[in-house]
């Protein structure tokens, strides 16, 4: 007698919970790895999954076992020329390690590394992990942009998914009462009268007036058959609606000085970062905007694909970028509507006396709007005037401005971890 | 294979793709055949699943319902990433030790693969669940499925109100002693999940009242009692480490004892099969085999079905050779199936040589030999029994001896007339769980000083400890609660000793230390 099932629609995860209980005991080893291969890693495939590997001998499930030495015996198969009594050098250990030793200890010896494959998604997690946008505060209703749908009661008309049996049933129910009770007396009524009329003695009964009682009890059950158990105005329907939910809305501007000092290099690391940004954000706020600005001797306001991989070189005149920010915020992000953040990428040069004028616009327009503004140098040579005017706004707004500096490839991941770390906020 | 060219073909399908019609079919047909060879077999529930299906079924050895445990965890990442990069297929079968015997099926196989499963796992293995003795006598297949739903739920209430930390902590423990948490003699009564929940409870408060007995401190007055005293405790060594802990360890909380518990009889539910690897494989491929080639002679498979079976099978019982980049040991099905197919050879062919090996079961009804022969042996005796000098000649077997007081390895014995016996004796004694894995038993606890716990190794063939010991070592303390003391005897002597904590300063990492086991 067999059975045969079909599983195949089961549930395909069951070893989900132990994966992550394996993620999560070696979370070190792999927040390693992970941040080893961010600083090797090429932009494109920043963000795809991650072969791991950890060192077997930290994973191993330890068993008493037997060691080398002693006296072994083993038998194998395929003789080909061998006697008894020949003697063999002892094989080497290791690879293609026959003779001696095998028999407890044949579990993966050769093995040192344990690798695997994390998804993308665990890859981020493990990434961003412990990072955060600070000071995302303000929320505001928007414009129709979010509705949550929300239980309001219970509504005579509806779609007969959203029918209410229970209420419907109630309903019925009520309308059966009402419409019985009256007939219910009346039935009654009659039936009292038809009893004493029939326990009169046989030739003393009004024989018109039994039919007429008969006809009536009749007549008055029929109707209280011909009542609908369920009426289309019983019908109950679950009210919902939609109700405006308010939004944390954070807007993100990006930006970067494309000018001929910034050779590719430099270029190519400040992509980097954004990149890393950008997958942060995206990651962990559904509602950012993102502006990408960049900027030679004047700003411009472009896409993503734009400002990643277009070329222009010039000058450099930071506060041309800035202006252009000061405008788009005050045409199109009010800043008691919206989470403003910034985050600027520089060699450090500029225009002589710029620095001071950048200084001046963050100070008075930006730095009051913004959340949280983060500026990274990438530059291997000295400072020059641009750092030291950003180090004294830095010093005005020390919970709201940061900046770091960064030499090489390597440091985008450690300097990035640094910005966004979680603060506690008090 | 001869095709018998008189016989109508008609045959059971054409194609290579299933339906469960076709499946129903092909179980019909094997199971028909198996009755007639006498094959006595639990109910079949055949269950068809998907490729992750079976990597998570795979991963949880082959048990329905498991626990968490990142171990598995760990087996799964490795089956998967094996599967994905495509070094390695995944098994066409899991079949379980259970009442009804449940096989999986995986989806992507063709019918061909699908009937060979069936014939393997669903006849063959089913059969040797059945009847072989160490199952009949060790395991108790209606429960099995009831005791791991009660272990799972009662682990995972464990976790929430102890916390995940603590229980793994624990099971990383018992996982490393599971192989000595087994009776290898005494016989434990299967009992159905209820019956354990109630015992559970009451288990709980008898053992906090005789452990307080066992641990007393006050002093005794009279002569007997103070020899009671000085006796050693446990009297005998105790070869089931995790019972001892179980009943004994000091500090051990109830529920930890009863996860120590869970472990142990997962362990003893695996122990037959740890002993009998090489016959029920055997047993299970020489009846897809012969079942297979049956319905083959009666005309109810084609010829493509039979070529693409033999394909398959042939990969399954290739022996490569010592010197073969691919040799990883002795093949158990390679094992297994020449020998299911030598003592029928045996019984219904034999040579003169066979009738001095073997004079009772020369020329006996190879139906019932069989039958025999696999109800009433584990592997050792098994080999011991049945190996017969024509499959050592055409296994070439031969036996190397590897001694560390001597700088060469020799030959010992090869296969010849002279060599026989003692190979074969070899090679059963390889079979031996209790010569391949180190006799370790717990000596004593010291019950009136420092509760140290003392386990003796007595070495087989002066063979020490591997080098993993150690680690073992803590995880036994972790459990144990105080000092764990190992000795590794040849004889009388004591070549090495392990203790725990370790004697010497160790410098751990930060990062490692809850790797490293420490008490609870």
């Amino acid at each position: 007698m067999s059975y045969i099932v079909d599983r195949r629609l089961n549930g395909k995860k069951k070893s989900t919970i132990n994966r992550q209980r394996f993620l999560s005991r070696y979370r070190a080893h792999i927040k390693k790895a992970v941040s080893e291969s961010m600083s090797a890693r090429s932009i494109t495939d920043v963000n795809k999954g991650e072969k791991i590997s950890i060192p077997s001998r930290d994973l191993s499930e330890p068993t008493f076992s037997h060691g080398r030495g002693g006296y072994l015996e083993q038998v194998f198969p395929g003789n080909q020329d061998f006697v008894v009594g020949d003697r063999i050098p002892r094989p080497k250990q290791g690879k293609g390690d026959r003779g001696d030793g095998g028999g407890a200890s044949d579990s993966g010896s050769g093995m040192d590394e344990f690798v695997f494959q994390i998804s993308q998604e665990e890859f981020l997690d493990f990434m961003f992990e412990g990072l955060h946008l600070p000071n995302l505060v303000k929320r505001h209703l928007s414009d129709n942009r979010e509705y949550q749908i929300i239980r309001a009661g219970i509504s005579n008309e509806g779609n007969p998914g959203q029918l209410n049996v229970i209420r419907s049933m109630r309903a019925a129910n009520a309308r059966r009462i009402a419409f019985a009770s009256g007939r219910l007396q009346k039935i009654k009524a009659l039936r009292e009268d038809l009893a004493e009329e029939e326990s009169k003695d046989q030739t003393l009964r009004d024989q018109r007036k039994l039919l007429l009682l008969r006809e009536q009890l009749d007549a008055l059950q029929s109707q209280m058959k011909k009542t609908p158990f369920l009426d289309k105005f019983d019908l109950k329907y679950n009210l919902l609606t939609r109700y405006p939910r308010p939004l944390s809305r954070a807007v993100m501007f990006c930006i970067m000085d494309v000018s001929g000092s910034m050779n590719q290099a430099t270029k190519d690391m400040a992509k980097r970062f954004f990149l890393l940004l950008y997958l942060f954000l995206k990651r962990n706020y559904e509602y950012t905007e993102v502006i990408f600005i960049r900027h030679h001797t004047s700003a411009k306001d472009v896409d993503e694909e734009e400002f990643f991989y277009s070329r222009e070189t010039g000058g450099t005149i930071v506060s041309s970028a800035l202006k252009l920010m000061r405008k788009i915020i005050q045409d199109r992000f009010p800043s008691n509507d919206w989470n403003i953040y910034v985050a600027q990428a520089s060699d450090g040069d500029n225009w002589n006396d710029d620095s001071s004028t950048c200084h001046n616009i963050l100070i008075n327009e930006i730095m009051p709007k913004v959340q949280y503004y983060s500026y990274v140098e990438i530059t291997p040579r000295d400072h020059q005037a641009l750092w030291d005017e950003y180090k004294h706004v830095e010093k005005t707004f020390p919970d709201n401005f940061a900046m770091e500096q960064i030499i090489d490839v390597q440091d985008i991941y450690p300097v990035f971890r640094n910005l966004f770390s979680k603060k506690v906020t008090v | 294979m001869v095709a018998n060219s008189a016989v109508q073909k008609n045959p059971i399908s054409n194609s290579s793709e299933w339906d469960f019609d076709l499946i129903q079919k092909y179980d019909r047909e094997i199971g028909l055949l198996a009755k007639e060879f006498g094959l006595d077999t639990y109910p079949n529930q055949i269950e068809v699943i998907s490729s992750e299906q079976m990597m998570d079924a795979y991963s949880s050895v082959g048990m329905p319902v498991g626990y968490h445990h990142w171990s598995f965890g760990k087996q799964f990442i490795t089956i998967e990433s094996n599967y994905q990069r495509g070094f390695m297929g995944l098994a066409y079968e899991i079949v379980i030790n259970s009442n009804p015997c449940i096989a999986y099926l995986m989806e992507e196989n063709t019918i061909t693969m699908q009937a060979l499963v069936i014939a393997h796992a669903c006849y063959g293995h089913n059969s040797f669940f059945k009847n072989n003795y160490l199952f009949r006598s060790w395991t108790d297949a209606s429960s099995i499925i009831d005791y791991l739903i009660f272990a799972k739920n009662y682990i995972s209430k464990c976790e929430e109100r102890y916390g995940v930390k603590q229980v793994e902590l624990l099971l990383d423990s018992c996982h490393a002693l599971m192989n000595y948490g087994v009776d290898r003699y005494k016989r434990p009564y299967p009992i159905s999940a209820l019956e354990e929940e109630r015992r559970q409870k009451e288990r709980e408060e008898y053992r906090q009242q005789q452990l307080n007995d066992l641990w007393r401190t006050i002093p005794k007055t009279n002569a007997s009692e103070k020899e009671a005293y000085n006796a050693r405790f446990p009297k005998d060594p105790q070869e089931n480490i995790l019972y001892f802990v179980e009943k004994n360890a000091p500090l051990l909380e109830n529920w930890q004892r009863e996860l120590v518990r869970i472990v142990r009889k997962l362990a003893q539910y695996f122990y037959p099969q740890r002993q009998t690897q090489v016959m029920n494989e055997g047993w299970a491929t020489f009846w897809h085999y012969t079942l297979l080639t049956e319905l083959y002679q009666r005309g109810k498979l084609t010829d493509g079905f039979m070529l693409e079976f033999l394909q398959s099978h042939t990969g399954v019982i290739y022996q490569p050779e010592f010197n073969s980049p691919h040799f990883n040991g002795i093949n158990p099905y390679a094992l297994g199936f020449g020998m299911f197919m030598d003592l029928r050879r045996i019984c219904e062919n034999p040579s003169d040589e066979d009738r001095i090996w073997f004079p009772e079961i020369a020329g006996s009804n190879w139906k019932e030999t069989l039958q025999f022969a696999m109800r009433d042996f584990k592997d050792e005796s098994f080999i011991l029994q049945f190996l017969s000098p024509k499959l050592m000649r055409e296994m070439k077997l031969f036996c190397i001896a590897d001694d560390d007081h001597e700088k060469e390895i020799q030959v010992r014995v090869i296969h010849n007339e002279p060599g026989y016996q003692e190979l074969r004796t070899k090679l059963a004694a390889q079979y031996n769980l209790s010569n391949t894995e180190p006799n370790i038993q717990i000596f004593s606890a010291d019950t009136r000083g420092d509760r140290a716990l003392t386990l003796h190794h007595t070495q087989h063939q002066r063979r020490p400890l591997g080098p993993n010991t150690d680690e073992v070592l803590r995880h036994l303390h972790r459990l144990w609660g105080f000092d764990v003391h190992l000795y590794s005897l040849d004889g009388n002597k004591v070549t090495t000793s392990y203790h725990c904590p370790e004697r010497r300063v160790s410098i751990e990492g930060e990062d490692e230390s809850m790797l490293v086991p420490k008490p609870l």
